[in-house]
């Protein structure tokens, strides 16, 4: 009897060691533990035995049971963590898949810049202001030193329109007119960004709509000395704090004196290339101190303001900056080109 | 302005290397867009200076001829040529001369091709080198005939030193006419380098009778002629200009002609005063036994004439022209008239040295279409005082060149002298504008560079404006002067220290921001489509039966315009361009509507999903004359496939009004627009079905829903399901709240139960869910409806909403029975209001 129950363990063990699932594991206990198992039959043929006998088979029949239950336990645990990693597996996907997607939308490229823009006058102090993009003659041309037939008119091909002496804004100058005279006596610092219009045919390198940017100081101490300040702080922050920022003469007839800033090309850090057409430099803005007649008309008197006027391309600096080859791409609006900024 | 290097040192010593020189023009608004070097790839130890001993024909070839030439380097070498400008028994021309081993251009091939040249037997005879032609030296694309130079050209010298010169390429603002002219840039160079240019007052050996009584000269209109200045050379002979001269106008960008044209192109040039030769003989009187007679006069009204050009012209009185005593003979300052053109016949000629007035002169080339190197320089203003002296160095030329012997005197009729003007400036003006301190000493000397003459003044200088500073005429024009001259980059760079300008909110920005980012993260992409569309593109918003229909038309300017949406005005009521660049682009818009279906358009021919938004404005004209109205709008575009097609969604469903409808909830959520709505529309734009009015408040801001099928058809699009949105964003400006009202988050559970209700299939599901909102009260915390069914087993006429109700309390949990209660009252609620009869608990 005793030789059995010591067969049985041997035998229940070695099976258990082999279970691997759930199934397996039940079908072990009733093989080994359930009502029909050789150890409850021991255990309840006990009494059969001869009395000397009892004692000790009974106890090792017991120890029997004990030891089973507590390898079946055992067993449960390995088997149940086996039955876990199993059914992951029957969950494991192909990572390279493609994901679901997702659809996000994008700002426009222009309209990134001029919130770049925007950001960085306002720290400087300067507030966005909104003008006509439908503008009148007088205040396009002739309140800006430009009466009719100037000559520096031809610096601005005209869109006309059908209703005398309306046009479309050619620049945002005009906005300074308007600025000045909503906030007069009150200094001014603005900003004026939005669309204008050249009668000009459209190209890669030429539209007959994009958008500038105008700058406007108006106060009592403003000094030509104070714009170099300001665009040289804006030219470091847009296009990166080691370029070299260049004031060049130049002439608008509402500003003098009137200069164009260059800033050192960031393809070629300044050795010339095609973008900057070699000469190492490229052009970002017109500007100038206000002229005393424009500053008149917008309501302020010279001897007791001056100011400083600027004018820059979002266009251009989205060109520059993502390496855009033609302008007719912004106002296109093909996706293809949208996704990518 | 084409300046070459060599003409400069006539007028002042260049002391800087070339791209120095350019570098500080550029730094003082003489911006030089390109350097040329002529002759810098001609090989100094290949290319020379030679000397034709003899030309000899060539024994195999009629049209060759062998070239002995003499280059001053060892024995002279012979060479085959077939130049038509020399022939056998010529001798003595000097000439450009390449070695074997010279880098040239091919002189035959249609691109600018290098070549080197080789030792070569031309029909059986060596030809040791070249005579070369303009093209085979890069100076210009002639390859008629070789380059002859002049008699005293010096033998053996490399030809880069004898003929290589570097062009300055200025590009000129229009301020800086005075630039226009050798002597101008010269007077700059002089400023920038610390020299006095040297301007010669020219003299001219005058030797012929005086000019008194040979011309008489009348100034009609002296408004528009200040000053007409002529004198007159006899006897010349006409030929060509000597080869200095002409190589000369090349460089500078002209073609010669002959010497007596050339001559007054060359001191155009020079001076800036643009001149005109008359033939003397052709110049008819006013009278007879009288004089040859020019009158400056306007047009009279239907007059013509044929100009230089040989195009007969009307003229109208507004033109100023040069008549004689028969009719025009030049419209002045333009261009001459053919009948007293200089020509080969010419023997006396009449030197015209005059001044016109600027604007004028300005609108009659823009009139004509006829811009020239003197309409040019004469609408950008000309200083008077200029006309003696321009006529007399023409003069003297034509003597020295032409032959011509000179009247004496000039026939000179100036009814307006130039005055010499006075500008006070105040130097600390000069901190005060352009931040730098400078003493009056400092800032006479630096105007002194420029020629001003300064004297003082109470309260500063007396700056005398030199003659030729026509630009000149107040103190801010002096300041810029002195920055120039102290250089931009020499005036320090500052932080405004002025007091900050009060800060102000900017609603309209802050909104379209709000906006923009709302849309960006319902993946929508932004676009930015043109403010013009053409004439007919609105119009192709409604279905042409519609288009009779003044509800969803509009055909007059006013202020009702702002209340339609979408905004379909009639092109010739819109705001149009006089002068469109093209059809597609002539109409200010007043809908965006139209642009977002031609950029859909236009992306569905490669993609079928397109999501796009504009914030932009449109242009309402309130009136038939002045500005229009500039809003604000929001349009939106949504066709396609819901999601990108993918592994996972194979077959995308497409998107349709509720997609829409859903970013407009977003959206109104972003904005913290609370107050709105939506109510069914009917707009032929479109879908009868599947349009909406948006309200916020009780105004109406917008209209969403598909395309009618009918406009999508028209537009070209595919047949696919098209949501378009157009929204007044500056109408709800005061409805967007800033500040968010924070709600505290409750900290019990809450009940959820469902609801389902059979209605009529006419009530609005809005009318459903504020009826159970509004029983529900503080309790009912969320309504969701997940279930809308028509079906078998609902009755005809009806349909079943589902609603999942939440129920929630602030100050304790909430039990079932208490959360039943609220729901009985909104189930019995909703049938006594509208009829809605229970549907069991969910489902169907
Ligand atoms: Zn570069």
């Amino acid at each position: 009897m005793l030789e059995q129950l010591s067969d049985i363990r041997e035998r229940a063990m070695a099976a258990l060691a082999a279970v691997d699932s759930l199934t397996a594991l039940d079908a072990w206990r009733t093989e080994y533990l359930g009502k029909k198992s050789f150890v409850t039959a021991a255990l309840k043929s006990i009494g059969q035995l001869p009395p000397e006998d009892r004692p000790v088979v009974g106890k090792a029949a017991h120890e029997l049971r004990l030891a089973l239950e507590a390898a079946l336990e055992e067993a449960r645990q390995r088997v149940l963590a086996l039955e876990q990693e199993r059914a992951a597996q029957a969950e494991r996907v192909d990572v390279t898949l493609p994901g679901r997607p997702a659809t996000l939308g994008r700002l426009h490229p222009i309209t990134q810049i001029l919130y770049e823009i925007y950001s960085i006058f306002a720290e400087m102090g300067f507030q966005v202001y909104d003008a006509p993009e439908v503008e009148t003659d007088e205040l396009n041309f002739q309140l800006l030193n430009l009466p009719p037939d100037h000559p520096a008119r031809d610096m601005w091909s005209t869109f006309y329109t059908t209703r005398d002496g309306i046009l479309l804004r050619t620049h945002t100058s005009p906005g300074q007119i308007r600025a000045m005279r909503q906030f007069c006596p009150e200094p001014i610092r603005v900003i004026l960004p939005g669309r204008v219009y050249r009668y000009e045919a459209v190209t890669a390198r030429s539209e007959s709509m994009f958008h500038q940017v105008e700058g406007l100081a108006v106060g009592p101490r403003i000094t030509m000395a104070d714009l170099k300040g300001v665009l040289t702080d804006f030219a470091r922050r847009l296009y990166g704090e080691h370029r070299q920022v260049r004031f060049r003469c130049s002439y608008f007839p509402f500003t003098e004196p009137s200069m164009e800033v260059d800033v050192s090309c960031a393809l070629c850090d300044g050795a010339g290339c095609r973008v900057c057409k070699h000469t190492g430099w490229v052009e970002i803005a017109g500007a100038g101190m206000v002229h005393p007649q424009v500053l008149r008309n917008g309501g302020y008197d010279p001897e007791q303001f001056t100011g400083f006027a600027f004018g820059m391309g979002p266009d251009r600096i989205a060109m520059l900056r993502y390496g855009i080859d033609d302008i007719r791409y912004f106002y296109s609006d093909d996706l293809r080109f949208l996704a990518q900024f | 302005m084409r300046v070459p290097l060599s003409w400069l040192k006539e007028y002042v010593d260049i002391t800087l290397p070339v791209e120095e020189l350019a570098e500080r023009l550029t730094l003082a608004g003489l911006e030089v867009a390109a350097i040329e070097r002529i002759g810098a790839e001609w090989d100094r130890d290949k290319i020379f200076v030679g000397e034709i001993l003899e030309v000899k024909p060539h024994p195999n070839a009629d049209r060759l001829v062998l070239a002995v030439v003499n280059y001053g380097r060892g024995a002279p070498m012979t060479v085959v040529t077939g130049a038509p400008n020399i022939r056998v028994g010529e001798k003595g021309h000097k000439v450009a001369f390449a070695t074997v081993g010279a880098r040239l251009i091919d002189g035959y091939s249609e691109e600018k091709r290098y070549m080197t040249l080789k030792p070569s037997k031309i029909r059986g005879i060596p030809s040791e080198g070249m005579v070369c032609s303009e093209k085979e030296l890069g100076i210009s694309d002639d390859h008629e005939g070789i380059i002859l130079l002049e008699d005293d050209a010096p033998v053996g010298v490399p030809l880069a030193d004898y003929l290589g010169d570097v062009v300055l390429d200025i590009d000129l603002t229009p301020n800086l006419a005075r630039c226009l002219s050798i002597i101008g840039v010269a007077r700059e160079v002089a400023a920038l380098t610390g020299q006095r240019a040297r301007v010669p007052d020219p003299v001219a050996v005058a030797e012929g009778a005086p000019i008194d009584g040979q011309i008489e000269i009348l100034i009609e209109d002296p408004d528009l002629c200040n000053r007409y200045s002529a004198m007159l050379v006899r006897d010349v002979k006409i030929g060509p200009s000597p080869k200095w001269m002409q190589r000369r106008l090349t460089l500078a960008g002209m073609r010669p002609i002959n010497n007596i044209v050339d001559v007054t192109n060359y001191i155009m040039l020079e001076w800036g005063q643009p001149l005109h030769a008359f033939d003397y003989d052709l110049l008819r009187p006013r009278r007879a036994g009288g004089p040859p007679a020019i009158i400056v006069r306007r047009a009279k009204p239907g007059e013509r004439m044929t100009t230089l050009d040989g195009v007969d012209r009307d003229l109208t009185p507004e033109m100023l022209l040069i008549t004689d005593g028969g009719g025009p003979v030049a419209i002045a300052g333009v261009m001459g008239g053919l009948e007293s053109e200089v020509t080969e016949q010419t023997r006396n000629v009449l030197i015209e040295s005059a001044n016109f007035h600027a604007i004028n002169n300005r609108r009659t080339s823009q009139a004509l279409k006829l811009v020239s190197e003197a309409s040019i320089r004469f609408s950008r203003g000309i200083p008077a005082s200029r006309t003696v002296p321009a006529a007399t160095r023409a003069a003297e030329l034509m003597r020295t060149l032409a032959g011509g012997v000179v009247a004496q005197g000039v026939a000179d009729n100036c009814p307006v002298p130039q005055e010499q003007k006075t500008v006070r400036l105040r130097p600390e003006q000069v901190g005060r504008v352009l931040g730098i301190d400078m003493t009056a000493d400092e800032v006479k000397a630096t105007l002194e560079r420029l020629e001003f003459e300064c004297a003082p003044a109470p309260d500063g200088l007396d700056v005398k404006v030199p003659l030729h500073r026509l630009d000149v005429e107040i103190e801010a024009d002096l300041l810029e002067e002195i920055a120039r001259m102290v250089g931009y980059d020499r005036i320090p760079t500052t932080r405004l220290r002025d007091e900050l300008p009060p800060q102000r909110n900017n609603p309209p920005l802050e909104l379209a921001r709000r906006v923009r980012s709302a849309l960006v993260g319902c993946g929508l992409y932004e676009a930015l489509t043109y403010s013009f569309v053409g004439a007919e593109d609105q119009d192709r918003l409604l279905p042409p039966a519609s288009r009779a229909d003044l509800s969803v038309r509009a055909v007059e300017p006013g202020p009702h315009l702002r209340d339609m949406l979408p905004c379909i005005l009639a092109a010739d009521a819109c705001i149009r361009l006089a002068n469109p660049m093209t059809p597609e682009r002539t109409t200010m818009r007043t809908t965006l509507l139209a642009s977002l279906l031609a950029v859909t358009a236009a992306n569905l021919r490669f993609t079928e999903r397109v999501n796009l938004f504009e914030v932009a404005r449109v242009y309402l004209p309130v009136d038939d004359k002045g500005l229009p109205n500039e809003v604000t709008h929001l349009g939106i575009v949504m066709t396609g496939p819901r999601t990108e097609r993918s592994w996972l969604t194979p077959e995308p469903e497409h998107q349709d009004f509720f997609d829409l409808k859903g970013v407009v909830e977003a959206l109104m959520a972003a904005l913290g627009i609370g107050d709105w709505h939506v109510e069914a529309a009917a707009h032929p734009t479109f879908h009868p079905g599947r349009c909406a009015h948006l309200l916020v408040g009780d105004k109406r801001v917008g209209i969403f829903g598909e395309l009618n099928p009918t406009v999508r058809v028209a537009w070209e699009l595919p047949e696919q399901r098209v949501c378009l949105l157009e929204m007044d964003l500056d109408a709800v400006l005061g409805h967007v709240s800033a500040a968010v009202k924070f709600q505290p988050v409750s900290r019990y559970p809450a009940v959820v139960q469902d609801m389902a209700i059979v209605v009529d299939e006419t009530i609005p599901a809005a009318e459903v869910e504020r009826v159970i909102r509004e029983t529900g009260g503080r309790l009912l915390r969320n309504v969701v409806l997940f279930d809308v069914y028509q079906g078998p087993s609902i009755p005809a006429g009806k349909r079943s909403l589902a609603y999942s109700l939440t129920y929630q309390s602030d100050e304790k949990t909430l039990t079932d029975a208490e959360a039943a209660k609220v729901h009985n009252k909104i189930v019995q609620r909703l049938a006594a209001v509208l009829g809605a009869q229970l549907r069991g608990p969910s489902g169907r």
